[in-house]
């Protein structure tokens, strides 16, 4: 297992390294705004994208229901933690709060993934809408627990050492540290035993039957890995915002999440990034490119641009790309 | 063809940057919901900014104002987003906005974080954001929804002799500071709502067919806090179904999306009273001025500008004021500018304007009831003006804060 780790890390091409490097020197040069609304964030909804892309890209599974897993594990840190709207709030510490949340989320995504398991294609996307839309409503009706349409705001972030973790810079690091683990260990998984069953499920589901594994059980358990991820990156979403309510778990979130997770590409983990970089900046600028009254417009036009042009999304635009300046370099194998 | 190409270029990039020495330039950040339900809503609030600008004729104390848009889709989060980029990358001193409630309360936390920056609201109109945890550089210069309830239930309870009342209303921050700032004075008075016949629906709810069935019969009225199509889908089906109760309306339930819209409930509204900020048919000069003001720069806008429009003109009308005050000086971290602001006094289309302590406007309410107009169309007849409502509606600020938080069940009121 080690030896396997340690022969991927040294398998990682140096342009991922170089990457690396550039984002953890990307807040020196740019401002609070940069850093955390838009290099944050978008690693944020990346890792909520990328909790979709397992379960799209390597087991052929549509669920529009991995936001409202990152929502609940947001609801669970304000309800044990600290907010200030006077509801709950038990005020437990973060080292509590977190796992719990996170556990909160995975659970969530397994149980969705124990329904929606038996079905694909259109009926899972279906399964998995419907749930997300019963919690929205029932979070925005539910004054006990949810704290119905306000929500919980108010919500404190962790201290560790004495550094406050939602000042811009450590809480960039956090997100990068959570993105990197995140994204390499998917990677990394893509080729275990675990990975490449899930692959089979999705290209032939009776033939793994056939040869002996639990159809059903391999899904579920990858509904429960996506649902690591898309809790994490909840709870780093309440880090951030110091507020959750109704309104960040809705069905047009769930759907910009889908956006980001095709626009960017599902056939490597890294896509999901790049599509929710595409989206916060889209998001954050499109406005000061045309008149305010139309700037959805662009937005818009500009995911149908990158999917009409590449039906992988980005990923696949930077293939194409480099593809093309390849062969020039240096001659394909197949030559040989 | 491309020697003439880079020729004008060439003279447009020197035309830009001699305009760029002629006046220095003052960015000022707007926020408002360009998108989802309240679009619509959003546009005209920047109407309103609008408005104040062209008074100063884009220009004030020497500096070109250049207007800055962020769009939300009316939830806190999309609000703070929006208002980060204005105050973080585009390096906005000033902010006006937001147009809801709960955004409202959030871009006051978020102000919190940047003192050297100046929040005025929009149109955003919940109790708490300028009653408790409230902010030094955040300054609400229109009046909130407790405080356009002011006079409603008195005149319900002297005049129309109602004793019990049902509610009907959406069910977040804004339409409960309604119910409180209505129900307040008319439980004070000896009027009762029991808990059983207040019904809170969803924001955006389409089949009423629960609430009416479960509508008392004992009740003298029903008081309706809904806006837009939410108001017009309970008027219509509470109309079908044989209800005859006289209503009270909120300060957005008997707007011109209801009262224009076509259908069987338009004899039933008529003689609904309701109150607010602005009162259509005001035959005021200062009104009538704003209203024509209105109408000629946006012909494509409302009939009449809307009491969105309305928030954000007089905030923002504020914030030029001041600016003109301390001469475009926001070189101290705009200290000055908020003091200025803090003391400011000035003639709003609705009367005079001014804060209290905790920098929430004190201003003028109107009364108004639902009357055929001369052409045939239903228009808000003003009934009366209360003067000068604060809010603490009269009361001292800890005697007030004793009702505790708006929500669903406050005031008790049995």
């Amino acid at each position: 297992m080690i030896a396997r780790v340690v022969q991927t890390i040294s398998e990682v091409r140096p342009a991922w390294w170089v990457a690396l490097v550039l984002l953890i020197l990307f807040p020196f040069p740019a401002n609070d705004f940069f850093t955390v609304q838009i290099g944050a964030y978008s690693m944020i909804l990346g890792l909520i994208g990328l909790s979709l892309m397992i379960l799209a890209g390597y087991g052929g599974m549509v669920s529009l229901a991995q936001l409202t897993a990152a929502g609940l594990a947001a609801y669970v840190v304000a309800i044990f933690g600290v907010n200030s709207n006077d509801v709950l709030g038990f005020g437990w510490s973060w080292w509590i709060v977190a796992p719990l949340a996170i556990a909160v989320g995975t659970l969530f995504s397994a149980l969705v993934g124990l329904i929606a398991v038996r079905t694909s294609g259109i009926y899972m996307i279906m399964i998995t809408l419907a749930i997300a839309v019963s919690v929205f409503f029932f979070a925005r009706q539910n004054y006990e627990v949810f704290n119905g349409f306000t929500g919980y705001a108010g919500i404190t972030a962790p201290q560790i050492g004495g550094v406050d973790m939602r000042a811009p810079l450590p809480f960039y690091y956090l997100c990068l540290i959570v993105a990197v683990v995140f994204l390499a260990v998917t990677a990394f998984a893509e080729k275990s035993p675990f990975g490449l069953a899930l692959q089979a499920t999705r290209d032939n589901p009776r033939r793994v039957a056939a040869l002996g594994y639990s159809v059903t059980a391999i899904r579920v358990f990858a509904f429960a890995l996506a649902g690591v991820v898309a809790a994490t990156a909840g709870v780093l979403l309440v880090i951030l915002n110091g507020r959750v309510s109704p309104g960040s778990i809705g069905v047009d979130v769930a759907i910009d999440i889908l956006v980001i997770a095709v626009v960017g590409g599902l056939r490597h983990p890294v896509g999901p990034f790049l599509g929710a970089l595409a989206f916060v900046l889209l998001e954050n600028f499109a406005i000061d490119l045309i008149d305010r009254e139309r700037f959805n417009t662009v937005i818009g036009a500009a995911f149908l641009l990158v999917i009409f042009f590449s039906p992988d999304g980005l990923l696949g635009l930077w293939q194409k790309l480099s593809d093309r300046i390849k062969p020039i370099q240096t001659p394909t194998k197949s030559e040989h | 063809m491309k020697y003439s190409n880079l020729l004008m270029g060439a003279s447009l990039a020197t035309l830009m940057s001699a305009s760029g020495v002629y006046a220095e330039s003052l960015k000022v950040g707007a926020v408002a919901t360009l998108e989802g339900a309240f679009a619509a809503l959003g546009e005209d609030g920047l109407r309103g900014i609008q408005l104040a600008l062209n008074e100063f004729d884009g220009e004030v104390a020497g500096y070109t104002i250049e207007l800055i848009s962020g769009s939300t889709d009316a939830s806190p989060d999309s609000a703070v987003r929006a208002v980060r980029k204005l105050v973080e990358q585009d390096g906005a001193q000033i902010v006006i906005g937001p147009l809801s409630g709960s955004e409202g309360i959030a871009i006051r936390d978020y102000s919190k974080t940047q003192p050297e920056v100046t929040f005025l609201n929009g149109a955003s109109a919940a109790q708490d954001t300028t009653l408790r945890e409230t902010s030094d550089n955040f300054f609400r210069f229109s009046t909130e929804g407790a405080q356009w309830m002011a006079g409603l239930g008195e005149y319900v309870y002297t005049e129309k002799g109602y004793r019990t009342v049902a509610v009907v209303a959406e069910d977040y921050s804004f339409p409960y500071t309604q119910v409180f700032g209505f129900l307040e004075p008319f439980c004070r008075m000896g009027g009762t709502s029991p808990q059983d016949a207040r019904f809170y629906v969803p924001l955006g709810n389409k089949d009423y067919s629960s609430v009416i069935a479960a509508l008392p019969d004992e009740v003298d009225a029903i008081y309706v806090a809904l806006g837009g199509a939410d108001a017009v889908n309970f008027l219509s089906q509470y109309e079908q179904s044989g209800g005859d109760l006289p209503l009270i309306g909120g300060s957005i339930t008997m707007d011109q999306s209801v009262l224009g819209s076509k259908g069987s409930q338009r004899d039933y509204i008529i003689g609904t009273p309701a109150a607010g900020p602005i009162s259509d048919t005001w035959d005021d000069p200062r009104w009538q001025a704003f209203v024509t003001d209105y109408q000629e720069t946006f012909p494509d806008g409302f009939p009449s500008p809307s009491l969105f429009a309305h928030g954000y003109y007089i905030n923002a009308k504020a914030a030029f004021l001041a600016l003109e005050e301390v001469s475009g000086d926001l070189s101290d971290g705009g200290a000055a500018y908020r003091e200025v602001l803090a003391k400011l006094s000035f003639e709003t289309p609705t009367g005079m304007v001014h804060l209290d302590e905790r920098h929430q406007a004190v201003g003028d309410i109107f009364l108004t009831e639902v009357v055929e107009g001369p052409n045939g169309g239903l228009l808000n007849k003003t009934i009366s003006i209360t003067p000068q409502v604060t809010q603490t509606l009269g009361l001292g600020y800890e005697e007030f804060l004793a009702y505790g938080p708006v929500s669903r069940e406050n005031p008790v009121c049995e």
